[in-house]
């Protein structure tokens, strides 16, 4: 396997288990670092893809400065919901929030 | 002999056991211990071969440079880098660091996290060798970031504790202001020179060629770019060496495990921005000749260390708590390093730094050993009278202190201490240095005689100190090492036989003529019996009886007493201006949230609900009566739709997955061109 093939299979295994948390944990914390997790994974393809792709530039690894700073901000959202939903519901069980249903 | 290139092994062993040790199941409570004490002591081999290595070539800066990446034209490069000072570092870590893991599996054998407990100390000392073989500025950030992070783990290891999480926070944040400087420092540095290695045969920034060009960049004012960078990267050790005024977090650092304690206050983090300062000594120097600087960063290096120096010894007059005296002590003795540093004697700043990783580490175990035997009482008030139930842990609790204190001729403390005072007494700028040590002298005894007196003698004050006894062989073993390692450490660097100021400058020293320095010796000495003599006429010659008794000092000087319990409101005045500060921002973000963004919002509404009461009208009185059975159509149709909306987000989620995958394997099926 080339090296830019190991990177997606490890990028893939990372973004699945990113998915996998995303969608059986029930704490709303560990869903927010399974969405982490899938970004991440979504990095290192921008930077596998930059460092062993055609293409010269930078702008593979300035588009991964920049999705890390969006992440960090996504995080800081992420919690603030998370604490916003523990003080309106008393648990940050994604389960128990489900007022809008239909 | 281990080559440069082959230093990674050193933090890679116990960053490896970290690993293995994260990814264990929690019922492999034995798995992460073994691993991290056979990681640590093949670390600690490894540093003694690489030691040995680097004190055949002092004045060589072995090193093994890589590039990482190149983005561009720039490429960024770390490296390895073998020398005196970082080797004899990582041996001083290791060995402190299997002291302090044996103690810990006695001390902590009970409770339920103690695998959690080991991966978190092998993560901690491998960012801490990391850092001190890092031949890159770059990588000694992230090594340093690594340090931080672990030592928020294991301050809050009680996390179920709120004093623990909230302990683990404020060290966090705080050094975390110290390493925006850090950050900028390491910024300007590489946007000024292109690179961070620090040795690159002639290119690197520790280097005569950019030391040079640092120094000739005049900025408005006077500063020059090496005075602007040395004192951003010295704002970096502030936070992590718990100076003047961030050493808020440090005394607070003792909600953790003791032998994290004994860690953090010897050998691991605050070593580190010590370590740091006396890395980059020739580019905090570069600005030493030039005139026209208004404040050279190694003035300003000595003016916080002995400001540190003597705050921190006052403050550990008042406190109660056993492990408080000996943290403010370190901020202290961490003052007297940079002090050091200051006055340009970095060699003798890391000859301190070495002999009080031996006796703090000491003390802090002795304080663990005292704290696990009277069932975690660690108020000194409540203590008492344990010098005949925990004879070993007395005694060698005394010998810390002898170190500590300085006793002269004997103790490790006595010769690194006379090697700074003798530096600052010949610093040219200003006499501050020299007054601000010789007043920590005194202080540092009194206090210590204090914590003695009221731990050790008399008669026991609380449930906890009747029934203590002395702990198991376990614990006193490190112990009995590092109590004969705080005597002898001294020996390597007294004036008479120089040997640790010649390896580590790597040019030969002379040693001193017997009569230089000799009046100094005398005089600390003489503060030293003077601290000892105040201390036990006041503490020691009729022990406290009752653990509510007023302490003598409070007794004579009330107000006085009350101000340095209360840490001089240090942390009332910064929750009184930056708390506040930062809660106006956030009230302010909430008034625009509510008021403006909130306003903007209802408005909008606001229309759109008139817009819809003018088409109701509408509807009602013309359009109405032909829709009415086909709304109510579209109303049950809507009824089935909605219960697939079912409020779960993770419902919507794999509904969305599985679109996706439909659409991937429609795509792959298809044949994407």
């Amino acid at each position: 396997m080339s090296p830019l093939h190991v990177c997606l299979a490890l990028s893939a295994a990372l973004f699945c288990t990113g998915l996998v948390a995303v969608l059986v944990r029930g704490n709303a914390i560990l869903v927010l670092l399974g969405v982490e997790l899938m970004l991440n994974a979504a990095n290192l393809n921008f930077i596998a893809f930059w460092r062993f792709g055609p293409g010269g530039g930078e702008v593979g690894l300035v588009f991964v400065l920049f999705s890390i700073a969006v992440a960090a901000a996504e995080a800081a959202v992420g919690m603030a919901l998370v604490i916003a939903v523990h003080r309106h519901l008393r648990t940050i069980r994604v389960a128990a929030a489900n007022r809008l249903k239909g | 002999m281990l080559p440069a290139s082959q230093l990674w092994l050193i933090p890679a062993l116990p960053l490896v056991a970290a690993a293995i040790g994260a990814a264990a199941p929690r019922t492999a409570r034995r798995l992460p211990v073994f691993l991290a004490l056979a990681a640590i002591t093949g670390s600690l081999l490894l540093s003694v071969v690489a030691l040995v290595g680097a004190l055949a070539a002092p004045a060589a800066k072995l090193t093994a440079n890589f590039t990482w990446f190149v983005a561009g034209s720039t490429a960024v490069r770390l490296g390895w880098l073998l020398d005196p000072l970082g080797a004899l570092m990582s041996v001083m870590v290791c060995a402190v660091s299997v002291l302090v893991f044996i103690f810990s599996i006695a001390y902590l054998r009970a409770d339920p996290r103690l695998g959690r407990f080991f991966t978190c100390l092998s993560l901690f000392v491998a960012a801490m060798l990391g850092l001190l073989v890092a031949n890159s500025l770059l990588l000694l950030l992230l090594c340093w970031e690594l340090v931080g992070l672990a030592s928020y783990l294991l301050i809050g290891f009680w996390f179920d504790r709120p004093s623990a999480a909230a302990a683990a926070k404020k060290a966090f944040v705080i050094t975390r202001l110290g390493d925006l400087g850090f950050l900028l420092g390491l910024l300007w540095l590489f946007q000024a020179t292109g690179s961070s290695l620090f040795y690159d045969g002639g290119a690197g920034v520790l280097e005569a060629g950019a030391l040079e060009r640092l120094a000739a960049t005049v900025l408005p004012g006077g500063w020059t770019a090496a005075t602007g960078i040395g004192l951003l990267l010295f704002a970096g050790a502030v936070g992590k060496s718990g100076q003047f005024p961030l050493h808020v977090w440090l005394p607070d650092a003792m909600e953790g495990p003791t032998p994290v304690s004994a860690l953090i206050h010897a050998a691991t983090m605050v070593a580190a921005g010590v370590f740091l300062v006396a890395r980059v000594f020739p580019l905090m120097a570069a600005d030493q000749g030039l005139a026209a600087v208004p404040v050279h960063a190694l003035t300003a290096v000595a003016v916080v260390g002995s400001i540190t120096a003597l705050l921190g010894a006052v403050l550990a007059v008042a406190q109660t708590d056993m492990k408080r005296v000996l943290a403010y002590s370190t901020v202290s003795q961490l003052g007297y390093m940079m002090l050091a540093v200051g006055v340009g004697a970095w060699v003798a700043a890391v000859f301190h730094l070495i002999t009080h990783a031996c006796f703090k580490a000491l003390l802090f175990l002795g304080s663990g050993s005292v704290i696990h035997a009277a069932h975690h009482e660690q108020d000194s008030r409540r203590l008492g009278g344990l010098a005949g139930r925990m004879r070993f842990t007395y005694v060698t609790f005394l010998l810390g202190t002898g170190a500590l204190v300085g006793l002269p001729l004997v103790f490790s403390g006595f010769w690194s201490k006379e090697a700074i005072l003798h530096a600052a007494e010949l610093w040219p700028v200003s006499h501050l240095p020299f007054v601000a040590g010789l007043t920590g002298v005194v202080l540092t005894a009194f206090y210590m005689t204090r914590l003695v007196c009221e731990t050790f003698l008399g008669r026991p004050r609380g449930e906890g100190a009747e029934h203590a006894h002395e702990s198991p062989r376990v614990m006193t073993l490190p112990l009995a090492v590092l109590a004969v390692a705080s005597v002898a450490a001294g020996w390597i660097g007294t004036p008479a036989w120089p040997w640790l100021q010649s390896r580590l400058t790597g040019a030969p020293v002379a040693a001193q003529a017997w009569s230089d320095g000799l009046g100094l010796m005398l005089f600390s000495t003489v503060l030293v019996g003077v601290g000892i003599a105040a201390g036990w006429w006041m503490y020691g010659r009729r022990p406290r009886v009752d653990a509510r008794a007023l302490d003598p000092l409070a007794q004579r000087w009330p107000r006085v007493f009350a101000a340095l319990a209360a840490r001089l409101w240090f942390d009332e005045l910064y929750a009184a201006t930056l708390g506040r500060l930062l809660r106006g921002a956030a009230a302010l973000a909430a008034w625009l949230e509510r008021w403006v963004w909130g306003g903007v919002v209802g408005l909008t509404g606001r229309v759109a609900e008139t817009t819809g009461e003018v088409n109701r009208a509408i509807d009602e009185d013309g359009l109405n009566t032909g829709f009415d059975r086909a709304s109510d159509g579209l109303r049950r149709t809507a009824q089935q739709y909605s219960r697939a909306q079912t409020g779960d987000v993770q419902g919507y989620l794999r509904a969305v997955v599985v679109g996706l995958a439909v659409l991937a394997l429609l795509l792959i099926w298809g044949g994407v061109r």
